[in-house]
């Protein structure tokens, strides 16, 4: 016997929204991230002028000196949306956690040097606030910026940091067993001490800065790619030699993430660059410019924490220049 | 003497583990705080303390996503189910279709504007506290946004109104509602967008907007949307109270607040109000099965359930918004008179509209006793015949919109007891005439003309040429509606005649 | 005094919850609507995690909430061991 099921074909009219069709093509399947990124923003016919800054509409391509055809060139190679995103976080975050979870169970911070223990929250724990500017000048592109594509993976990147900063103070807390004033005091160096003055100022500068793709070139091309390396690369391998390993343990979310974001940073230096002579013109000026700053922000905190410190800011700032060039800059 | 050599580590409790977490700013000393903080002083808003900000949830980023992360596998695994059967039979029938239309091109951008919009107060509160609070719901909002187009974009591979959202929100006639709505909250200050949106709206507003939508979806078989709908709202409950907390700090900081705030309120509540007319239209005609009509939900929502609150904001001086009166009085009405103007102008708008049946009108009768038969019923039936005759009666005429809410002005004097009258307010500005619907809508632009004299009323911009040409075709073709698909009745419509087929009717 | 109340969606998840709000609060009201189970109470509500965990026999957080909360009415005070909803007035 053979059974045979009635049923009504049900075709579709379309396989995704005009706009997206638009730029996909016709009759294409589009992707979650395609759908839930094209042409979010709104671009045309805003009813009043923002009341705090009049001189732009609300979505201002005029915000910035970097001129596009078209925002949407900039796509995330990640391909990040909401889902995704909190998705791919939410693994990285159990691994994190069991990672904290094993240094606490088993004890490994009694087997850790004082004298490390003193130096990570001297030394690492003021990054706390680091990445809090961090989150703030990315909150700034997300409100500033042009375009879903961009302004999407700014919303991302500006939790990534809150995270990161979390992740720091927790690691504070777990070193001094919850001592909170080691927080206070960490939060001191970063106003008062010497070493650290220079990052701050360089990142206070970066609050006021009017051009957003300044913003994202000075905090998230340049600053970042030198701290990021530098202590959760170069000074872990040392730490690792002196009896510190618990440290690279608890920082894993960090590593992780800062080696999962060149991806998307890199394209937003290539795109832009490729777009004209102008905008790599702009841009080459920009990264000079933030890449002297950090050098010399850098540099004395370095020498605080590693045997080889202008070896290493040397060997850091070789690498971006290298990865900037290999987008097209030529520096 | 023993030893107790097992380790005692301090144990935080959660509020001040919360605060490490969250006080990681500092006053600047290399730029001045003010040019790092340059909106948050000219609203005239006084805060003596930030730290007098109580954080309302305490989730630190990692919990944030591990609970979303597995909130969203479960929405996505619906989402895709519902697309892999062809959920989109099983609901009661396709005029409820065109409630979702209403949905994606209305509320989702709006969305997509709190989602810049709470970024754009992170960034400029001075104060830490709310500062996460507000980066949370602005990825939330994100989050809001995405969601929706992708549960609806199975619906619009298969029904008309949907593909072109994203153009038709910036330019279609009746959704410069919704635009000049959240245009207005987000070219405002931090603070007025704090109340506008995260108190007004997302408090004492938002049951009015998403029960009726998740209700409806659920009452008219819509799964992918009732999940749609419980999966935001847990996100929304963090919303709320956040507005609440916001609302509750302004107010404590400095007595000078409360008139401002007060003005915010009252003002935020009948643009938003405005807005929802919308929603009553839906609520009470796109609904084949109603599980309850707009006047019962005004009824419950607000006059029930927001006295509560301003009970409890009574002790800072603030009073219910003084347009409650005037609402109330217009709830017999509102829904009515909207689908009135939506049915004849069915011809530019790229959502059906229909007659209703006898059954919904029996319900109609039910639900509004004291005005259905009298004001309405009448004017359905004699659009009724015409239908018969072939006359589908569709205006040629475009409405005047009101300057401040754009809402075309065909409300009446309900609350001056004429409702058959036209309602129309005037006033002149820098020898100027502008026009409005209402008395609050004309107070919003006496209190800021600078502002509402820049608003981009669509009739006007057709008028001025500037939306394709002077007729209807041209017109369309602008706004990318496709004649005959989009627009005019559900009846002999592409979406119907889709559905007789699946239904193996005709 | 005002009421708080609290909705849920019936789901699995939230049987427990429920269980324990109403072991914890005397006089709370349980409403059964479509797809979601509201619980009301004079001015406050407290939902004790050692009362859930013991329900379902793991420790539970009360930040879980977030899964199974469609929305509420009320302040909201919350810690490590309990989410409370309560009303000033």
């Amino acid at each position: 016997m053979s059974l045979e099921i009635k049923s009504v074909e049900i075709k579709p009219k379309r396989e995704t929204f005009g706009h997206v069709a638009r730029r996909i093509g016709e009759g294409k399947l589009a992707s979650r991230y395609e759908e839930a990124t094209y042409d979010l923003q709104p671009t045309a016919n805003f009813h009043y002028k923002p009341l705090a800054n009049p001189e732009f509409e609300l979505y201002d391509v005029k915000k910035t000196g970097v001129v596009m055809e078209d925002w949407y060139k900039f796509m995330d190679p990640r391909q990040y949306h909401y889902a995704s995103y909190v998705t791919a976080r939410a693994k990285q975050q159990e691994v994190a956690e069991q990672n904290f979870v094993f240094v606490e169970k088993r004890n490994m911070l009694d087997f850790m040097p004082e004298e490390i223990k003193d130096e990570i929250l001297e030394y690492v724990l003021p990054l706390r606030h680091y990445e809090w500017g961090a989150n703030m000048n990315n909150l700034q592109l997300v409100s500033e910026g042009y375009g879903a594509a961009l302004c999407n993976a700014f919303m991302f990147h500006a939790e990534d940091r809150l995270g990161n900063a979390q992740y720091i103070t927790r690691i504070g807390l777990l070193l001094s067993e919850n001592e909170a004033h080691v927080l206070d005091t960490g939060k001191d160096k970063w106003l008062n001490d010497s070493s650290w003055q220079g990052l701050r100022k360089a990142m206070e500068d970066t609050f006021v800065l009017k051009d957003w793709f300044e913003l994202h070139i000075a905090q998230n091309i340049v600053f970042d790619a030198f701290i990021h390396p530098l202590y959760f690369n170069l000074y872990e391998q040392e730490l690792n030699k002196r009896g510190g390993s618990s440290q690279s343990m608890m920082t894993e979310f960090i590593t992780v993430w800062n080696e999962e974001c060149g991806r998307w940073l890199d394209m937003t230096v290539k795109v832009a660059i490729d777009e004209s002579d102008e905008n790599k013109e702009l841009i080459t000026k920009w990264c000079e410019k933030y890449i002297d700053i950090a050098y010399d922000a850098v540099l004395p905190l370095a020498q605080k924490i590693l045997s080889n410190p202008v070896e290493c800011v040397d060997e850091v700032k070789g690498q971006l220049i290298a990865r900037l060039n290999k987008s097209g800059l030529s520096l | 003497m023993t030893m107790n050599t097992q380790k005692r580590k301090k144990r935080l409790n959660m509020k001040d583990k919360y605060k490490h977490m969250t006080r990681l700013g500092w006053d600047t000393t290399y730029q001045d705080m003010d040019d790092v903080f340059p909106k948050d002083k000219f609203e005239g808003i006084v805060i003596h303390d930030w730290e007098g900000w109580e954080d309302p949830f305490r989730m630190t980023m990692d919990s944030y996503w591990k609970y979303q992360g597995e909130k969203d596998k479960k929405l996505y695994a619906i989402i895709d189910a519902f697309a892999q059967n062809n959920g989109q039979k099983n609901i009661t029938d396709a005029r409820y279709v065109s409630a979702l239309k209403l949905f994606l091109t209305g509320v989702s951008p709006l969305e997509y504007q709190a989602h810049r919009g709470f970024a754009d107060i992170a960034r400029n509160f001075r104060g830490d506290g709310p500062r996460v609070a507000c980066q949370m719901q602005a990825i939330d909002e994100l989050r809001h946004v995405q969601t929706q187009v992708h549960t609806l974009s199975h619906y619009n591979k298969y029904f008309n109104g949907f593909s072109e959202f994203a153009h038709w929100h910036d330019r279609v006639w009746y959704l410069s509602v919704p635009k000049s709505f959240f245009d207005d909250a987000r070219t405002a200050g931090p603070f007025e967008f704090m109340i506008a949106i995260g108190f007004s709206f997302e408090y004492v507003l938002t049951n009015l907007l998403f029960v009726p939508f998740m209700s409806g979806a659920a009452f008219n078989g819509d799964m992918a949307t009732v999940t749609f709908g419980f999966s935001a709202q847990s996100d929304e409950a963090r919303h709320m109270t956040l507005g609440l907390q916001a609302i509750k700090f302004l107010l404590e900081q400095d007595p000078a607040n409360v008139p401002i705030v007060q003005g915010w309120i009252d003002k935020w509540t009948w643009r938003g109000y405005k807005v929802l007319g919308l929603v009553s239209m839906m609520m009470d005609y796109m609904l084949p099965e109603s599980p309850q009509s707009w006047k019962e939900a005004w009824e419950l929502y607000f006059e029930e359930n927001t006295i509560a609150l301003f009970k409890d904001l009574e002790r800072y001086g603030i009073t219910v918004p003084d347009c409650a009166a005037t609402v109330s009085a217009e709830k017999d009405h509102l829904s009515h008179q909207i689908w009135m103007t939506f049915y004849t102008h069915a011809a530019a708008a790229p959502f059906h509209t229909w007659l209703p049946d006898e059954k919904k009108m029996d319900w109609l009768s039910e639900k509004y006793p004291d005005t259905f038969d009298k004001y309405y019923r009448p004017v359905y039936e004699h659009w009724g015949k015409l239908e018969k005759e072939g006359k589908r009666y569709y205006s040629e005429m475009l409405p005047q919109l009101c300057q401040t809410c754009q809402i075309p002005m065909l409300y009446t004097e309900v609350e001056a007891g004429k409702p058959t009258q036209i309602a129309h307010r005037q006033t002149k500005f820098n020898s100027e005439r502008f026009h409005f619907c209402s008395d609050h809508c004309k107070d919003i632009f006496e209190n800021e003309p600078e502002k509402y004299v820049q608003s981009w009323l669509p009739v006007h911009q057709i008028f001025q040429g500037n939306c394709g040409g002077s007729t209807l075709p041209e017109v369309l073709k602008w706004y990318k509606v496709e004649f005959g698909q989009d627009n005019l009745d559900y009846v002999g419509s592409p979406d119907q005649k889709m559905w007789k087929e699946w239904k193996g009717e005709e | 005094m005002s009421k708080v109340f609290l909705a849920l969606q019936a789901i699995e998840e939230s049987r427990a919850i429920i269980e324990a709000i109403i072991k914890d609060n005397p006089d709370v009201e349980v409403e059964n609507q479509t797809a979601m189970t509201k619980v009301s109470a004079e001015g406050k509500l407290v939902i004790n995690a050692p009362t859930v965990s013991d329900l379902i026999g793991r420790e539970w957080d009360p930040q879980e909430l977030q899964l199974v909360l469609i929305t509420l009415a009320g302040n909201v005070d919350e810690d490590y061991d309990h989410f409370t909803i309560y009303w000033d007035n």
